[in-house]
């Protein structure tokens, strides 16, 4: 696929998602969610080009959340919570990565997890702070001055996510290109090379790992502002998993794969809890054994492999 | 000529196996010396560390007057020492241009998010790496779909393009069918000419050996046993007997 044809695919894909939500208004926060996952997403796909999976990535989007319900107290403007939460949690992510990228593969997944659980306990447990598992309520938020009520604050948090993970994805899809970006997929076949390249490997997937923390920043700043409800769950160790989910359901090959896999899957927890509540667990495992199995690509690869299949015929 | 690498005393055990054993020796500036020796001999050991991979238990090394004992493998590389491998260490899912264009990169630094690897720049000069070491055909495969000949000269390559002053080449012809050899290694001796390189290069080929070194170090139980210019020490009798007896005597009489 040739890059026109790439932009032109994901700013179609943007006014299909802003249709659907203008056809059937109330999904307009379901695909909101989806958008902000998906911004925690992108790095999750950074990670496994490294051949890393965090299973503690949700430790982020949780961090970025809090930041920007304690910031919203003192200033309830949009466009101050997205960037001083989005800088916070990629600073957490540099002094935290300068510590786990010495670590690989299972060792690196189970010390992400670790953390991201230490941060919910203190979640949870500095109650005075925190209102423990009640969570923390938003004030109403202003954009650009602007007070966000009722629709308005609907339509602004969407269009919001839409350009975030446009720009995002554009920029993960030109990092994985540029030399870091191929160093990146290098630490996963042979670190060593690196090395006697005069590469600095844990720089290389420091600098991933800090990106990561932008991008699930900046997800978890507009999901607070979106749910205006924080609570330690969005730290908790299912949370990272759904991350890790949402990378494979979607596809770990391209960029269009965590959005895809972020909108399937709030679409389908969506209708799946409204039909058979208590079967959603099983229809989660179900399909990530059928992915994992029949369709390594994710759902991209699928629609990519029925594209092309189009064309030969 | 001057010493462009010297090693004195290096001595490292693995528990009782004396990998080295006291090695002592000069590289000189811009010469070919090639190690022989039977397996286990300790020759990618002197290779490990030099390059700081292993780090001796005793003794120092010296590359062009300053001592880079206890360096990392980075800064031995950034000081323009280069390595080769027995087992070639090539990025397996990539191509074997974009192996080359990450080793290209790797020497101006690798610090760019926004510019493409595969920039006008740096493609020209991989592709024309790869030219050098008649690469080119297969220059799109993926690095694992290589046949073992090409990624011993794939991974050659990646060490060049680093631009280094001394090249440590561990077996660059094992692995090389038997009718390409001597093409191979005049290929790479060239492309190592050219570039004004010194090198070291652990072989077993006897005629590769006595065609292409200008000196001969041959190991034995982490110490080195000989050293001098091939004909000597190819002729040498315990050499003979210990380390190239079963093999055919024309060898030692190719061309030199
Ligand atoms: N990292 C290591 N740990 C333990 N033993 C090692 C290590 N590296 C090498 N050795 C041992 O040290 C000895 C020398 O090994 P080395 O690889 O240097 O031999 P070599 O001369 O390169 O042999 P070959 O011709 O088979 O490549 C061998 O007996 C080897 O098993
Ligand atoms: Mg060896």
């Amino acid at each position: 696929m040739t890059r026109t044809q790439e932009l032109l695919l994901a700013l179609l894909g943007a006014v299909l998602l802003l249709a659907l939500a203008w056809a059937v208004p109330w999904l307009r926060f379901v695909l909101t969610v989806a958008l902000a996952k998906s911004l925690a997403v992108f790095g999750i796909l950074l990670l496994l080009r490294a051949g890393q999976v965090s299973f503690g990535h949700a430790l982020y989007l949780a961090l970025a959340a809090y930041t920007a319900a304690f910031t919203a107290m003192l200033i309830p403007e949009a466009l101050i919570l997205l960037p001083v939460a989005a800088i916070a949690s990629a600073l957490v992510g540099l002094v935290v990565g300068l510590f786990v990228v010495r670590y690989r593969e299972i060792f690196f997944g189970m010390l992400n997890l670790a953390l991201s659980m230490v941060f919910y306990s203190l979640l949870e447990k500095f109650y005075s702070i925190t209102h423990g598992t009640d969570g923390m309520r938003l004030p109403p938020l202003r954009f650009a001055g602007i007070p966000l009520e009722g629709e308005f604050q609907g339509w602004v948090l969407l269009i919001l996510a839409v350009v975030l993970a446009l720009g995002f994805g554009a920029l993960v899809r030109i990092y994985l290109a540029s030399p870091m970006g191929q160093a990146l997929a290098g630490i996963k076949t042979r670190e060593t090379r690196l090395e006697f390249l005069g590469v600095p490997a844990r720089r290389v997937l420091l600098a991933a790992y800090v990106l990561a923390a932008l991008m699930a920043g900046c997800g978890g700043a507009v999901l607070a502002m979106t749910t205006r409800l924080v609570t330690p769950a969005l730290a908790y160790w299912t949370a990272s998993g759904e991350l890790v989910f949402i990378a494979i359901l979607g596809g770990a090959g391209s960029v269009f794969g965590p959005v895809i896999g972020a909108v399937a899957f709030e679409l389908t927890r969506v209708y799946a809890a409204a039909l058979v509540a208590d079967a959603w667990q099983l229809i989660l495992g179900s399909v990530l054994l059928l992915v994992i199995l029949f369709a390594p690509g994710g759902l991209w690869g699928m629609g990519k492999a029925l594209l092309s299949r189009r064309k030969i015929a | 000529m001057s010493a462009l690498l010297s090693a004195r005393g290096l001595k490292l055990a693995f528990g009782g196996l004396k990998a080295a054993d006291g090695i002592d020796l000069d590289v000189m500036d811009g010469e070919f010396l090639a190690i022989i020796g039977p397996n286990g001999a300790g020759k990618t050991t002197f290779i490990n560390m030099t390059t700081g991979y292993l780090k001796p238990q005793a003794g120092s090394i010296e590359f062009d007057g300053k001592p880079i004992l206890g360096m990392s493998p980075r800064k031995i590389v950034a000081l323009g020492i280069g390595r080769s491998f027995q087992l070639p260490q090539l990025f397996t899912e990539h191509t074997v241009l974009e192996n080359a264009a990450l080793a290209v990169a790797a020497r101006s630094g690798i610090w760019s998010p926004f510019a493409p690897l595969m920039r006008p720049s740096i493609r020209q000069e991989a592709e024309a790496l790869l030219d050098r070491f008649g690469l080119s055909p297969v220059a799109d495969r993926r690095a694992d779909a290589l046949n073992e000949g090409a990624r011993k000269l794939a991974d050659i390559a990646m060490a060049v393009a680093l631009r280094p002053r001394l090249l440590l080449m561990d077996e660059p012809t094992s692995g090389v069918a038997a009718a390409d050899k001597m093409a191979v290694v005049e290929t790479l001796v060239r492309v190592l000419r050219e570039s004004r390189v010194t090198a070291v290069f652990v072989e077993h080929d006897m005629e590769v050996v006595a065609r292409f070194a200008d000196r001969v170090a041959v190991w034995g139980q982490g110490r080195i046993m000989a050293l001098g210019d091939p004909q000597t020490v190819l002729n040498d009798p315990q050499v003979r007997r210990d380390v190239i007896g079963e093999l055919p005597q024309e060898a030692l009489h190719a061309p030199t």
